[in-house]
Order: C-alpha cells, then structure tokens, then sequence
C-alpha cells in the first residue's frame, strides 16, 4: 500500500484516481501508523507553501515523515508542493521553513521575456539531464503538465541531485533524486501517458507493483490500458 | 463540455437544447484517446434542482480524466469550491459568484491558490456600443467592461481567465479576436480563449492574433471525429508549439490486448 498524505491540499483525488488507473491501492492520510505501514510515501499538492507547511507541523508529520523517509530509507514521491517542500525554505509570500532535507530555497519564477506568463501554468517539454528510474521508458524529452507560481533552487552542492528541468523563460527545476527520495515539480496524475507511466515507474519501485503483478498476472499493471501490456511503447 | 443536469448540451449563444451525450464519461473517454489538453466541464443546468446527478456524473468522469479538469457552474461558495475539488476538480471556474459576493474571489485563493482559481467571462458585444460582461449565463448584465474587470479579477487572485463571447457561441464565426487581444493586453495571467470555434485556423487565429495562451471550443470538438488530434496537427502545422502525439510513436492496447486505435 502506498500511503498518500492528506494535509488538506487541493487535488488529492486526481492522485488517488491515477493510482487507482495503474491498479495500486494507495490509502489516504495523515496518521503516522499508517506511514509506518505503508512501503512508500507520497506528497502531492498545490496550494501556498506556508499554510502547507503549517499543516503537516499542525499533524505533526514532520518527524515521522523524516523517520520514514530519511532513517528508514522509504520510497518519497513529493509532487509540485511535495518538491517544494523538501528544500530549507520557501519565499512564498514571506519566509517559511521547509523540510530541509535538500539544500536550497523556494522562489518567485522570474521570466527573462513577458511573453512567458506565471503562473507557468499548463504543458511543457521536460528536458532529463540524468538518468533516473522515475523517467524510465519516457524519452528524452516527455511533455508535462505544470502549474505554479514559484520555482525550487537548488544550493550549488546539490545541483547534482537535478534529474530533469524546463524552460518557462528562465530554467526551471523539474525533477530531483537522491535515493529513493523522488521530487517533480509538474503533475504527473494530470500528464496523460507520460505522468501515468512515471507513476508506474514509481509503483515499480516500490515493490508494490510487484505484489500487485502477482495477483494479475496476465494483465501486470491495471496500466495496461495505455501501456499494451507490462512494457510502456512509447 | 456543456453540461444540462447531467448530460452534455450543445450550447449555441447560452441556449442549451440538443443533448450531444448521454454519458459525458464515454466523452471523457475520447478525448483522452484525442490527446486533449485540458478538459472544462460546466454545468449550465437551469437550477441547483439536479446538482446531485452532476456530482455522480462529475466523480465519474473525473476517474477517467488524467489531464487537469477545470469544473464552473452554480460555484458559490467555498464549501461548494471544497466539494467540487473532493469529487475531483483539480480547479474551479467562478463567474456570477464573484461579481455578487466580491468577498469569495480573494477568500478562495487564499485557501486553494490562485492556480485553482479560473474566473470565467461572459462578454456581450453591444455592435459599436461596446462590450458588457453579463452573468447568469448570459442573462443578467452588470455594466461592467470587460477589460477593467479581467484586471480587477487578477488582483482578486484568479490564475486564469475563461473568456467567452456570448454572440459567438456556437455561431461558428471564430472568436471575438478583438475583445480577446484586448483582455490578453490587459492582464498577465493566461487567457483562455472560448466561443464559435468552427473551423482548426479559429484556433490559430486565437492563439496568432488574439494572443491567447490557450484556445477552447465545446460543439465541435464533440461533432469531429478524432476532433482534438486533428486541432493539434492543424496548429503544428501553422507553427505553433502544442504538445504533439503522434500516434506512430504509440501503441495503446485495452487490457484484453486488442488495438484501441
């Protein structure tokens, strides 16, 4: 069971549902006994960082979310705020205090040309600067689906963890990875193939898809749909 | 998709009377297969009488949607924003509300983002007389301009304008292009573009001479065959970026395995 966080953030369904298409169960929410069950973890969101934040303070997720993740080695995927939150702080209207656990802060997106608009806000091509598990089978250069307002920047020391970035007038990060920790600023339950066959690549990981393969062998992920089986074409 | 307690309508300058659709999911469908970008559904239904059919109607399609859905009609409030979104709207489309309840807009935003938040407007052109922003679908004038409105919605913390020009629904003749260069000069939030699309170059003209950042229709994306791949294809050609499929690079199989295009 992957277990998606329930902070009271905006499109926790259309995550739920994308899972629900690929046929992995995921449960919604925030009691830490949960998380501990569970075999991996996941941050979706849009929203302001600051009252996000505040939230999972408010649940008192920090701490297990860091033992699970960090101390326990437990597959983290943080979508757009879920990214976000991973840095040290954010300048979201006024400074806020992220997770920390990535060197680096939130800012405003600052085009070079007006003719590109913030929010950044629909599809864009993603450019995969190193390779990474998540962007398996996915090309070269996959389209997303972004929404936001304010962009991670990373320290220099943890430029390395970049594994993919846009550009919306200004370089954007898209994608990080260290570990089995996993962050992508885009929208992979609202990017059609590309996102569904990110997230199958995450299932994959986690060793849930695995579990699930077993119970329907002949048809592998309920992704079958778009992918013709258990290898994605595209 | 134009939705009239339920089922998807033909909309032709806000009146709504053919049923296009039974089941708005079986569309949903479609144009997922179509590549579609974004999907709006609004609920034009007469009343609130029916909203518990569109609740059902909208969680299925939602199931099945996994490009962003935007959901407008009858939205109030921000327990209705709240319930639109756990039924799987990833934003909301205000328009009557915040010109009644100027307090709602900022409220809104300030909970769920400003990403969530699409201001739709309905625009009436009074032939040489200027432009008037109605509500209500369409029925009810406010003597507001549109242009002072999109700039007064921005600072409220809407992310994205809808706009719509209620002479040119369903009429076929392509979009106002000079109300919409005007809104697009007005504000630096995206603007989408709706309203008498009958042919791919209106969306071209849309996007190249209205300046907007994304361009919408509703009859005949329905009435084509293959509409929205065709649209794309028709835009790439005219040398705009879209997010191409070409279903060379694809192989989409059902679960039994047969070919589904």
């Amino acid at each position: 069971m992957i277990a998606i966080i329930d902070y009271g953030a905006g499109n926790l369904l259309s995550v739920v549902n994308a899972f629900k298409a690929l046929g992995c169960p995921t449960r919604v929410t925030h009691d830490r006994a949960e998380l501990a069950r569970s075999r991996a973890i996941v941050l979706p969101g849009v929203g302001a960082f600051g009252a996000g934040m505040a939230k999972l303070r408010s649940l008192d997720l920090i701490g297990p979310l860091g033992e699970e993740v960090l101390e326990k080695g437990k597959p983290y995927l943080g979508i757009c705020l879920g990214l976000q939150f991973l840095v040290q702080e954010s300048l979201e209207h006024g400074c806020h205090q992220g997770l920390g656990w990535l060197p680096g802060t939130v800012q405003p997106i600052l085009p070079s040309d007006p003719r590109f608009r913030v929010p950044h806000m629909g599809w864009n091509d993603v450019q995969v600067v190193r390779p990474c598990p998540l962007f398996s089978g996915l090309g070269e250069a996959p389209v997303f689906y972004f929404v936001h307002s304010f962009q991670v920047k990373l320290a220099p020391e943890a430029a390395d963890r970049v594994t993919a970035n846009c550009w919306h007038g200004t370089e954007i990060v898209a994608a990080v990875q260290w570990g089995k920790i996993f962050g992508v600023q885009f929208h992979p339950e609202k990017s059609q193939w590309f996102g569904l066959k990110l997230l199958s690549n995450f299932i994959r990981l986690t060793g849930e898809g695995d579990a699930y393969a077993q119970e329907t062998p002949d048809s592998g992920f309920g992704a079958a749909r778009w992918f013709g089986g258990a290898e994605c074409q595209i | 998709m134009v939705l009239r307690d339920g089922l998807v309508v033909q909309s032709v300058r806000f009146k709504h009377t053919n049923v296009i659709h039974w089941k708005s999911a079986t569309a949903v469908d479609f144009f997922d297969r179509w590549a579609a970008d974004e999907i709006v559904v609004l609920d034009v239904s007469p009343g609130m009488k029916k909203r518990e059919k569109f609740y059902q109607v909208l969680e299925e399609l939602a199931g099945k949607c996994f490009v962003p859905l935007t959901v407008g009609g009858w939205v109030d409030s921000v327990a209705e924003i709240r319930r639109l979104l756990h039924l799987g709207a990833d934003k909301v489309s205000l328009n009557t509300a915040v010109v009644r309840n100027p307090e709602l807009l900022p409220e809104a935003a300030g909970i769920f983002g400003s990403q969530c938040m699409v201001v739709s407007i309905d625009v009436k052109d009074h032939q040489g007389k200027g432009y008037e922003v109605y509500i209500d679908r369409g029925r009810e004038p406010t003597g507001l301009c549109p242009f002072a409105w999109a700039r007064r919605v921005q600072e409220m913390g809407a992310g994205e304008i809808f706009l719509n020009c209620i002479d040119r629904d369903g009429y076929r003749q392509g979009y106002d292009l000079r109300l919409l260069r005007g809104v697009v000069e007005t504000v630096s939030i995206p603007v989408i573009a709706m309203g008498g699309v009958f042919s791919w170059q209106h969306l071209v003209d849309g996007i190249l001479l209205g300046g907007a950042e994304a361009v919408a229709a509703a009859n005949i994306f329905h009435y084509t065959e293959h509409s929205t791949k065709k649209a794309k294809n028709y835009l790439a050609e005219a040398g705009i970026e879209v997010r191409q499929v070409s279903s060379g690079n694809h192989k989409f199989k059902d679960r039994a395995g047969s070919k589904v295009f």
